[in-house]
């Protein structure tokens, strides 16, 4: 049932994993997922051969995109003293990755309090991406006392409702949703909302890959720090009888994967501070790492997708 | 590089959750038989299955939420926001009594109440304090718009 190889990938040399724990993780999967590990990336595929990676590289009609996350810009504390520093190497990775992403998203946490001035800041940075496109969802961050409307103000154009759309691109239908309005613990959507992602998919082949970008998780990642979307699963309803849907968020500050029918969930990492894992310690409070161990706890995500695939292909990089 | 690839074996739900720290990339898989707990009810995380490396332990379970359960309530118009938490979590007060917050944390914190609720208070740096007046009995629930798992509750007996 299970096989493990080893394998020399476009990065080469060995990883700080043994074979032993390969082994033992190979006991938890129950789906076809495929991770290649190299130092400082984790590549995740679902059901696509890790030759088709490669060959993604070459192949001009394929689609590569760039997740960033929760930049917090304005942070100051001792989990990183220096944001707009890490914010600005992660644009820098963006801008050096060896081709031009169809787009970049950041999935929120734009901001650490909302003020003015820390849009101003990341919305400047923001514009030295070199991509196509640069799109956003907002985090709770970025909408402490004004239920998003600085937000929007700086971001929100060309958007629906309270600040959610969708797109197309190559072949894959994007829908950007805001769950981090409702002012309770955990994330919420809403009726409007629910009622947009019904009417958008409606009409859409059921082998149209999907993409959902959203700054909490819309999967039960730990409800007690409020890790989950209380009504995410009407919106995943909708999206049952597509071949592949692939949901990408940020929020937690760690990489986190799971599966669940045809449903994929991605948690994305932080350009700014690490929160703990669920569970331990108190709460989701910024983690202040021993010197030097800060960088490799940052990252980037890109994701690439070769039309006629089934599913995408997720590689998470460290911060450069 | 290795990889590993495991073939279709049960259509079950798998999690994993991986760091980019130091050139040890660490993945620890959870699996669950059905689909995930729904969020929304205060119930159980994801069943913890593994610990993959040191230090990079699953939650073990659910736990009660910080502001219900383990706190009783405390007759005082002080609360302190120290270390991401109200405290005390549970407060309660007679009707015409003014309720100070004070931000003991060197992150800032909102005091907001919950849809319908009457306060709401500025961002709070370090050392500000926010004031409410509680004029009529009932429960407030509030929580922090920059901090969500921050919850907490006031109550306004006649
Ligand atoms: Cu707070
Ligand atoms: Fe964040
Ligand atoms: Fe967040």
């Amino acid at each position: 049932m299970t096989t493990l190889e080893s394998a020399h990938g476009p990065e080469g040399g060995p990883v700080g994993m043994s074979r032993r724990q390969l082994l033992r993780h190979t006991a938890w999967f129950g789906a076809a997922v495929v991770l290649t590990v190299t130092s400082g990336e984790v590549i995740s595929h679902l059901g696509t051969p890790p030759a088709a990676a490669a060959a993604v590289a070459q192949d001009p009609h394929a689609l590569r995109f760039v997740q960033i996350s929760d930049s917090h810009l304005g942070f100051h504390g001792p989990a990183n003293t220096d944001v707009t520093g890490s914010f600005s190497r992660a644009i820098n990775q963006v801008n050096t990755l060896g081709f031009r992403p169809d787009f970049v998203m950041h999935t929120g946490d734009l901001t650490h309090l909302s003020t003015p001035a820390q849009f101003d800041q990341v919305r400047q940075m923001l514009g030295g991406l070199r991509t196509g496109q640069v799109f956003t969802v907002p985090g709770e961050h970025d909408s402490v006392d004004d239920h998003g409307q600085k937000y929007r103000a700086a971001f929100g154009s060309g958007t629906r409702g309270d600040g959610w759309y969708s797109f197309d691109i190559k072949g894959v239908h994007f829908i950007a949703l805001v769950n981090t309005l409702a002012l309770e613990k955990l994330g919420h959507l809403g009726t409007d909302q629910l009622e947009f992602v019904r009417k958008d998919v409606a009409g859409l082949s059921s082998d149209t890959p999907i993409v959902v970008f959203s700054h909490i998780p819309l999967f039960a990642m730990y409800p007690t720090w409020g890790w989950g979307t209380d009504d995410a699963t009407q919106a995943l309803s909708y999206l049952r009888r597509f071949s592949s849907v692939t949901c990408l968020n940020g929020h937690v500050h760690q990489l986190f994967t799971k599966t669940d029918g045809n449903v994929t969930f991605y948690s994305a990492t932080t350009t700014a501070y690490p929160l703990p894992h669920p569970g331990q310690g108190p709460g989701p409070i910024p983690l202040t790492l021993p010197a030097g161990q800060l960088g490799p706890a940052l990252g980037i995500r890109d994701v690439s997708y070769q039309p006629g695939q089934h599913a995408l292909a997720i590689r998470d990089r460290r911060l450069a | 590089m290795r990889q590993f690839t495991t073939s279709l074996a049960l259509p079950a739900v798998a999690a994993g959750i991986a760091t980019l720290a130091g050139a040890a990339i660490a993945v620890g898989i959870i699996t669950s038989p059905t689909t995930a707990a729904e969020p929304g009810a205060a119930g159980p995380a994801p069943v913890v299955a593994e610990q993959a490396m040191p230090g990079m332990s699953m939650p073990a379970g659910g736990s009660p939420t910080a502001a219900s359960g383990q706190d009783a309530p405390v007759a005082t118009n002080a609360v302190a926001i120290q270390n991401f938490a109200f405290s005390p979590a549970i407060v309660t007060v007679k009707a015409g009594t003014t309720i100070t917050w004070t931000n003991r944390d060197q992150d800032s914190h909102t005091v907001t109440a919950m849809p319908g609720g009457p306060f709401h208070s500025p961002t709070l740096n370090t050392g500000q304090p926010y004031q409410y007046t509680f004029t009529t009995p009932g429960r407030f629930d509030y929580l922090c718009t920059i901090h969500p798992f921050m919850t907490a509750t006031v109550v306004v007996t006649p």
